[in-house]
């Protein structure tokens, strides 16, 4: 299992359309996808737990991956947190 | 207007103007809980299929509207977080066991599971993810209309000018809606960002929002006023009521047509003295936008955003791309380019800066600057190397004295050397000025004026500072106050000064963009003020109107009153004239 640590670079936080996006990449990989804050952990497959984390920017996240394509998944990942996010 | 008490309804007012039309109430779906269980496995599979199909009928129905749009609209957006919503994993796995354990129908479990997750977002506390919820009601909603095969919504035909009231304004509902028939808004539910509120603002159509359920009582044809300057719904108005709408009405359809035709007129006085009207921008696209309002160029701009929402300091060629680009839209017109602003109540995710008892007199802007010299350098020598696509200048935030000015200089000087050494081209007598914003600075303007080329006031914690209060602080915000005697003495110092010492001095603090302040501030001498882009016109309006002798009865009256609410008052009336 990889785990990945980011900070939100979008500066309203994850809103609908950030969130709409994580989930759709996440869903291209095999691999189980779960974001923690504190004590709470989401599957990413669902836009209504994201939302309901009620992140904002500059929040502290860690992304969780388990699979066979982990690999891809956190470089997928990475690219979004660190790049697209910022103009999300 | 006696009658006008009894149907007054006040809500939130998200977009100005005043409608007057007839209501069209949107119908809520009639969803309602059935009660009924299910009756073995057999049933409880039936249901589960019944909801999967519905699902499956949903996102179809959803992706048909979505390829009737065209791309990158708004509405686009809108419909893809909708289709995410129906085909959640939480919401789906919700309902599946809530069919298969607790016995109830698809139908019920739909209702149950959207109405809680609607709880949910609505108890963070934000309004943001509050308005979300209208998104999560509409999934709910398409899913229960496909469940009950029930007919689909089509677009309703509106009359003209007809007013919309509805508890919320579902994201399918904007989409469907025959908006260019739509006068005004009102609902029941919403804060800023519901889609009612956006689509108001986006459209310019009034708008009042989170009404409550005192709306409840209007029916479709009702005659309604909505009055977006004050967010207030008259309902039924008496035929005296309803001409004062409609003259409010007229009155400011005229203001407004006024303000455009201002666009582009100079700011003259009646006695011909020109005064200049600059922008406060974050980016490019403001400062592009400002045009519109007619700004002659940027007064301020903040370059904050540029370091915010990212995870490391932006390197001198992202700097360069960034002021580059301001400059080129700016078309020659003069950019005031504030080096970086952050600490006190602005923090950056990626620099850590020490916790602090008060922040706001710690370690900030050029404190900051001129203690880590490598940031400041990096900045300076990409504001240099654009300076070339545009008229530039530099102006230093929260100088309390003479020796930051000077030191900051030398360090500017570093940096054009290092630059001519590579031999990149930069202009070479680019202007450099300071913010106004600490009193000791206002009270030694004499003193700075020897050393800068510009002086722009910062009001905002000039006032904050000179009065010792945190305007961020409930218990003691009601005394920030600018018009405060002691904060207008320091501001007509400053004046004074840079007129005396032939330098130029501007405003770029709230004070500047509020009108009952302009003809004050024009008589104590200032001729350069800088504001949020769409106050431009209303402070044009004023000044086109109005003489410099005008100006310094009112500036001299002013120095006599002891007191801000008498000087509030006072400038108030003088307006009015």
């Amino acid at each position: 299992m990889i785990t990945q640590e980011y900070i939100i670079t979008a500066a309203e936080g994850m809103h609908a359309r950030p969130a709409t996006n994580l989930i759709r990449l996440a869903k291209t990989f095999k691999s189980v996808t779960k974001l923690k804050k504190g004590d709470k952990v989401i599957k990413l497959n669902s836009i209504l737990n994201i939302l309901s984390m009620g992140l904002k920017g500059g929040d502290a996240i860690t992304i969780l991956i388990e699979g066979e394509d982990e690999q891809d998944a956190r470089e997928a990942i990475n690219k979004f947190f660190n790049g697209e996010l910022k103009h999300l | 207007m006696s009658d006008a008490v009894i149907n007054k309804i006040n809500g939130t007012k998200v977009s100005p103007g005043i409608a007057i039309g007839k209501a069209y109430v949107l119908g809520k779906s009639n969803q309602q809980i059935t009660g009924t269980l299910l009756n073995g496995p057999v049933e409880v599979q039936q249901e589960i299929v019944k909801f999967e199909n519905a699902v499956i009928n949903s996102i179809e129905e959803v992706e048909m509207i979505k390829s009737t749009l065209s791309a990158n609209t708004v509405s686009l957006e809108i419909l893809n977080v909708q289709i995410e919503l129906l085909q959640d994993e939480q919401i789906k796995t919700d309902v599946m066991e809530m069919i298969s354990l607790q016995y109830k129908n698809a139908n019920d479990s739909v209702i149950e599971v959207v109405e809680a997750s609607i709880t949910i977002l609505k108890n963070l506390n934000d309004d943001y993810l509050s308005a979300r919820a209208a998104d999560v009601q509409d999934a709910g909603n398409r899913i229960l209309k496909h469940l009950n095969n029930d007919k689909p919504t089509g677009c309703q035909v509106l009359e003209e000018d007809t007013i919309i009231i509805a508890e919320d304004i579902t994201p399918s509902e904007v989409i469907i809606m025959d908006i260019s028939k739509v006068s005004g808004f009102a609902t029941q539910a919403g804060g800023k960002t519901s889609h009612a509120a956006i689509v108001a603002k986006y459209r310019g159509i009034p708008a009042v929002v989170g009404c409550g359920t005192a709306l409840a009582g209007i029916q479709t044809n009702d005659l309604i006023i909505v009055d977006g300057e004050n967010g207030e719904i008259i309902v039924s108005p008496g035929t005296e009521v309803l001409n004062h709408y409609i003259e409010k009405k007229n009155d400011f359809l005229k203001q407004t047509l006024l303000l455009n035709e201002l666009k582009d007129v100079k700011a003259i006085t009646t006695d011909g003295v020109a005064i200049t009207l600059l922008a406060n921008i974050s980016n490019a696209a403001d400062m592009e936008a400002s045009f519109a309002f007619g700004s002659e160029g940027c007064g301020l701009l903040r370059t904050e955003l540029l370091f915010m929402n990212r995870t490391s300091f932006p390197n001198e060629e992202e700097q360069f791309e960034f002021y580059k680009g301001i400059a080129l839209k700016a078309k020659g017109k003069p950019v005031i380019v504030r080096t970086l602003d952050i600490g006190g109540d602005k923090q950056l995710p990626y620099f850590d800066l020490p916790y602090e008892q008060n922040p706001f007199l710690g370690y900030r802007a050029i404190r900051i600057c001129l203690d880590r010299k490598d940031i400041f350098k990096t900045q300076l020598a990409a504001i240099l190397r654009a300076s070339v696509f545009g008229d530039l200048k530099i102006m230093l935030p929260m100088i309390s004295n003479i020796l930051e000015i000077r030191e900051a200089k030398m360090i500017l000087q570093e940096v054009k050397s290092a630059l001519t050494a590579l031999q990149i081209k930069f202009q070479e007598d680019i202007q450099l000025g300071i913010m106004i914003e600490i009193p000791s600075a206002a009270v030694t303007a004499d003193l700075l004026a020897k050393e800068v080329d510009f002086f722009s006031i910062g009001t905002n914690d000039l006032c904050q500072y000179t009065l010792a209060v945190d305007r961020l602080n409930e218990q003691v915000k009601h005394l920030y106050e600018p018009f405060n005697p002691g904060v207008l003495r320091l501001i007509q110092n400053v004046i004074e000064q840079g007129k005396k010492h032939n330098i130029n001095t501007g405003m770029c603090g709230e004070l500047a963009a509020d009108v009952s302040a302009t003809l004050l501030l024009l008589g104590m001498g200032l001729r350069e003020f800088s504001m949020s882009a769409t106050s431009i016109p209303y402070v044009k309006n004023l000044i086109k109107n109005t003489s410099i002798t005008e100006a310094k009865e009112i500036h001299q009256h002013v120095m006599g009153l002891d007191n801000a609410e008498a000087i509030i008052h006072y400038l108030q009336e003088s307006n009015k004239q």
